[in-house]
């Protein structure tokens, strides 16, 4: 009798680890179209553009904030990047990767799409830019209407990060 | 014509509707009073409000912050008591906030509140509460308006007549109630008459970080050490405690503690005791108490257990200590703007009685003295009394002053608002509570500057105040308008727990210096991360760590594998955010705590033990952004013996 249930718990704990040690057929879910069209975005009839916010050149738009003007220096300030990109690591990271799209846009080749001053106004006060910049309010309907956060960064600090972005 | 008709109607109209509305403005109509308190009390939206007031919580164990005039409430501060709105008491990092010689302590009775002072003046920077049950005293940062510190106070029971701090925030002072066997020890109750003591306990605080230190105790005789305020100005340096039960006895104290046609209040030099205390004074007394204090840059409090403590007999301290003679077993015992006066509340007296500290020092001098208590000189009576307040109420609890010499005191058994001249002694007003009304509070009515344009009435009973709510009803607080020579009730709102004593202060003092977030790059908590790629989950035995972050709106990682029965995982959890009110919440099924609520910048931990095999849920529980409802994630637990890998991963 105690063989018996010796050997049947034995057995009992294979197919746990059995089981649990599998990974379970993947089921592909229901078979409708699902996959989200970034046109759509556009389609709304507010906007006047085809191309979607993260693909649209805006450079000469500056955005609506307290950064009027940057001159970029034609040499990049190394120091200043790379405080940028510590800044990038803590404050940002969670949602951009410099590298592909996340829950934001990707980071590199910002500055051939936005000018200095949009990307700067973008950092310092992004309630404020989604409220009023056409842009940033058709990005935040791209990305499922995932608002960016404030960090509460400096004006200085906000520099330093827009000096790592050329370096992208 | 016709267009004279109409002006002329029209005139008349008008005129009718301005005469109305004079009329409704008369003191006569009880809408018009209605209205114009209701302009009082209206703090349009979008308005903040004058004052802020610190309620107590009494039986909450927590404090509770309103606005004045509007009475609206703003926050609850978890002090004594867990909170699971916050975690507060529930989370690795605030747990230890809550340890006590007796072990973990989850609750107590909050009585009251003493906003921090320089030069005698409410200068915003901390408010000091006291715990009554297990004797503890807490300081609350009014930057951050949370509970930074709590000291253990030994050798107490009942810690009633506390947390009253001097007129520089020296030192918040802590007097027993219930007297006890000092030390604790096992002996026969009814032997309590000359072997128990009174300990009135001094607890220094840092001028620059406010941390606490029980410095002395000074060990009185058996009575009971009921209400206590601090002298100022040029009484500054003394402290008086309202003493009922000098009868000592031990056993049906409704009779036996009223025997005494007059108990003390007991006058306490304590820069002469601090002298003696640094010159060398006092014994060492091997003793058991807990320091527990909280870190705002690891988010982290640490207990430490003390294990001495300095107590001083006071009758080795010449001119240390004297007894007033009071009637009917004070209650209150509060001391005016100028520091002058200490008003007596004869808790089963009509009368107030009003001690002179300048006849009380000419009595000290004089040696006017009626005999003596287990050493102390006791005054006599008629050569400290300044005057009594014959109020015709009955029951007078607690007063509080203006700064124009008027004095504002509660009469429980009679439910109302006395307002009398100081000096003069003259009843000027009177008006009903709602019911049975303990402590008041006049903003600054505890400090040389008094901010005399409301008190605010805490009552014991509400009845018929509200809608009813079954058989327990919130109690009831009322506002008066006392700017004028009348007091107006202009206000009733209900409050939280039971609220003893409040302080309040004006809003500018501390709304410009709130705190709004926790710096990401001050964050030194030991299992914090600093950014999302230091997230990880790491095992060591059957303890798992896994370090978290969370920003709108995800969990970083949001799919962890790898987790066993029997597991002890601890959610180390930072929030990434760094902008003013955007906390994050997490909860995880079969979570044997709270909830926690992180605040931008903090980290904080939570501890899970899985039972069951699953794949179990766990989201952000405060609504944080348009995708709230995203902010989820899933743990994988595996059977014991399982040989799954620690895993964890975000959107992969």
């Amino acid at each position: 009798m105690k063989i018996k249930f010796t050997i049947s718990a034995c057995l009992l704990a294979l197919l746990i680890v059995g089981c649990g040690g599998k990974t379970e057929k993947k089921e592909d879910g229901f078979s409708v179209e699902r996959k989200k069209s970034t046109e759509q975005a556009v389609e709304t009839p507010e906007s006047t553009n085809e191309v979607p916010a993260s693909q649209r050149i805006t450079l000469d738009n500056k955005g609506v904030g307290q950064i009027k003007n940057i001159t970029l220096d034609p040499e990049i300030d190394q120091e200043m990047a790379t405080s940028g990109g510590e800044l990038f690591k803590t404050n940002c990271t969670a949602c951009h990767k410099t590298d592909r799209r996340f829950i934001g846009p990707k980071m590199e080749g910002i500055l051939e799409r936005r000018s200095p001053e949009w990307v700067m106004n973008m950092i310092l006060d992004p309630q404020l830019m989604v409220e009023e910049d056409r842009c940033a309010k058709d990005l935040l309907v791209e990305f499922n209407g995932a608002a960016m956060a404030n960090q509460n960064l400096t004006v200085e600090q906000t520099r330093s990060l827009l000096e790592f972005f050329r370096t992208l | 014509m016709k267009k004279i008709y109409y002006l002329i109607g029209g005139l008349l109209g008008l005129t009718l509707v301005y005469m109305g509305c004079n009329r409704a403005a008369g003191p006569n109509t009880n809408g018009a009073l209605a209205s114009s308190a209701a302009e009082k009390v209206y703090v349009a939206p979008g308005e903040q409000d004058e004052f802020y007031a610190f309620l107590s919580g009494g039986y909450s164990g927590n404090l509770t912050v309103y606005g004045l005039p509007s009475g609206r409430m703003f926050k609850e501060i978890p002090v004594f008591s867990q909170f699971p709105t916050s975690g507060y008491g529930y989370s690795e990092e605030t747990k230890p906030m809550l340890n006590t010689s007796h072990g973990f302590i989850p609750w107590d009775d909050l009585h009251h509140p003493d906003i921090s002072q320089t030069n005698g003046e409410l200068d915003g920077r901390w408010i000091f509460v006291n715990g009554n049950n297990t004797p503890r005293i807490a300081r609350i940062s009014l930057e951050t308006f949370e509970t930074e510190e709590i000291i253990e106070i030994p050798n107490s029971g009942g810690n009633h007549s506390s947390a009253f701090i001097t007129e520089n925030t020296e030192y918040v002072i802590a007097g027993t109630r219930f007297a006890v066997p000092v030390p604790q020890r096992d002996m026969p109750i009814n032997e309590y008459k000359g072997n128990f003591k009174g300990a009135l306990s001094f607890i220094s605080v840092a001028p620059e970080t406010g941390r606490l230190d029980l410095k002395f105790q000074v060990l009185m005789p058996g009575f009971n050490y009921d209400l206590s305020h601090p002298g100022r100005g040029k009484s500054h340096g003394w402290h008086f405690f309202s003493t009922y039960n000098t009868e000592e006895a031990n056993t049906l104290m409704e009779v036996n503690s009223s025997q005494n046609d007059k108990d003390f209040i007991a006058a306490i030099n304590w820069k002469k005791i601090e002298d003696y205390v640094n010159n060398g004074g006092g014994t060492k007394m091997a003793t058991n108490y807990a320091h527990n204090v909280y870190s705002h840059e690891t988010h982290t409090g640490t207990t430490t257990m003390k294990k001495e403590v300095v107590t001083v007999d006071p009758t080795e301290i010449e001119g240390a200590v004297f007894f007033l003679p009071t009637p009917k077993s004070p209650h209150g015992c509060d001391v005016d703007p100028s520091g002058e006066y200490i008003i007596g509340s004869g808790k089963l007296s009509a009368d107030l009685t009003v001690h002179s500290f300048t006849k009380m020092l000419a009595a000290i001098e004089g040696e006017k003295f009626d005999g003596e208590a287990y050493g102390i000189p006791i005054l006599s009576f008629d050569d400290v009394m300044a005057g009594i307040v014959k109020s015709g109420g009955l029951g007078p609890l607690h007063t509080e002053f203006d700064a124009n010499g008027n004095a504002y005191t509660t009469f429980f058994i009679s439910s109302e608002v006395v307002k009398w001249r100081l000096e003069t002694w003259d009843v000027v007003d009177r008006k009903p509570t709602f019911y049975s009304v303990g402590h008041l509070m006049i903003p600054g009515g505890n400090s040389r500057k008094p901010f005399g344009k409301y008190v605010v009435a805490m009552n014991k009973i509400t009845k018929d105040r509200y809608l009813p709510t079954g058989p327990e009803m919130e109690h009831s607080a009322q506002i008066y308008d006392i700017s004028g020579e009348k007091m107006e009730l202009i206000y009733d709102f209900p409050t939280h727990g039971e609220p003893h004593y409040a302080a309040g202060c004006p809003a500018e003092l501390l709304a410009s210096k709130s705190k709004k977030i926790y710096r990401l790059d001050e964050n030194k908590h030991p299992y914090g991360i600093n950014n999302p790629s230091e997230a990880r989950v790491e095992r060591n035995g059957k303890e798992v760590h896994v370090y978290m972050g969370t920003i709108r709106s995800h969990f970083t990682p949001d799919n962890i594998e790898g987790i066993k029965v029997g597991d002890k995982v601890y959610f180390h959890i930072t929030n990434h955010e760094q902008d003013f009110d955007v906390p994050h919440g997490f909860s995880i099924l079969g979570q044997n705590t709270s909830e926690l609520l992180i605040m931008p910048g903090q980290t904080k931990t939570s501890v899970w033990e899985p039972k069951q095999v699953g794949v179990w849920p766990f989201y952000c529980t405060d609504f944080c952004s348009a995708l709230h409802q995203e902010m989820q994630g899933y743990v994988r637990v595996s059977p014991a013996n399982s040989n799954i890998e620690l895993s964890w991963s975000l959107g992969e």
